[in-house]
């Protein structure tokens, strides 16, 4: 189920303050933000943000077809490296 | 013979079953073209005129993407999501549900065949 249009794009408020801050600054610094859930917002295209995954911040540049989509998707939270088994298997 | 959008050639069917032998043309779609031309669903594809095949050929056309061209849509869709490093991309990628279904049992679909895990019996 989609989100209201009325009630506009989800974002932490924060994160807005931070964009323009870097940008205010110049500098291509990666943000560290905890906000996975928050939009992605088209003022944030060109900057990286660091999301952070629960261990660390992964670093995301944000490009204009990320728009819409929420920070959490670009930062993946499991890591796996596969079962023994299928390593044993495709050694063979 | 009836030939729309390339390659399809259903006859001897009835119009709105026929149409759906078109890749990206369902039933909701088949019926609509069959409003939209004023052609009754129940005749039969040989029973067209061939005026009334054009304009069939011509509304689809217009109007949807199908066959080859949906095809390509769909997985330029797909290599997208692959290329932008998102969690979707990295599902595809894998080859796993996309969509949060859960993979500790079924999701055979995506992963395709079981496969045997050695020395796994009692």
């Amino acid at each position: 189920m989609a989100r209201s249009i009325w009630k506009g794009p989800f974002v932490d408020g924060y994160l807005l303050k931070k964009a323009e801050a870097s940008r205010a600054s110049g500098k291509n610094e990666v943000i560290k933000i905890w906000s996975r859930r928050s939009t992605i917002l088209p003022q944030f295209v060109g900057l990286t943000f660091g999301v952070y995954n629960g261990k660390k911040h992964i670093p995301v540049a944000v490009s204009e077809e990320m728009i819409g989509q929420k920070f959490g998707e670009y930062s993946p939270t499991r890591t796996y490296y596969g079962h023994a088994a299928d390593k044993k298997a495709k050694r063979k | 013979m009836a030939r729309i959008a390339g390659v399809n050639i259903p006859t001897q069917k009835r119009v709105i079953i026929s149409l759906q032998y078109i890749a990206g043309i369902g039933a909701a779609n088949a019926a609509q073209i069959c409003t939209a031309l004023n052609i009754d669903a129940a005749r039969r594809v040989n029973q067209l005129s061939d005026a009334e095949v054009l304009a069939m050929r011509e509304y689809i056309d217009a109007n949807f993407t199908v066959e080859g061209d949906l095809r390509r849509e769909v997985t330029m869709n797909i290599k997208r999501l692959m290329d932008l490093g998102c969690y979707r991309g990295l599902r595809h990628r894998k080859g796993l549900p996309v969509r949060g279904q859960r993979t500790h049992t079924n999701a055979r679909t995506r992963k395709g065949p079981a496969k045997a895990i050695a020395g796994k019996k009692k």
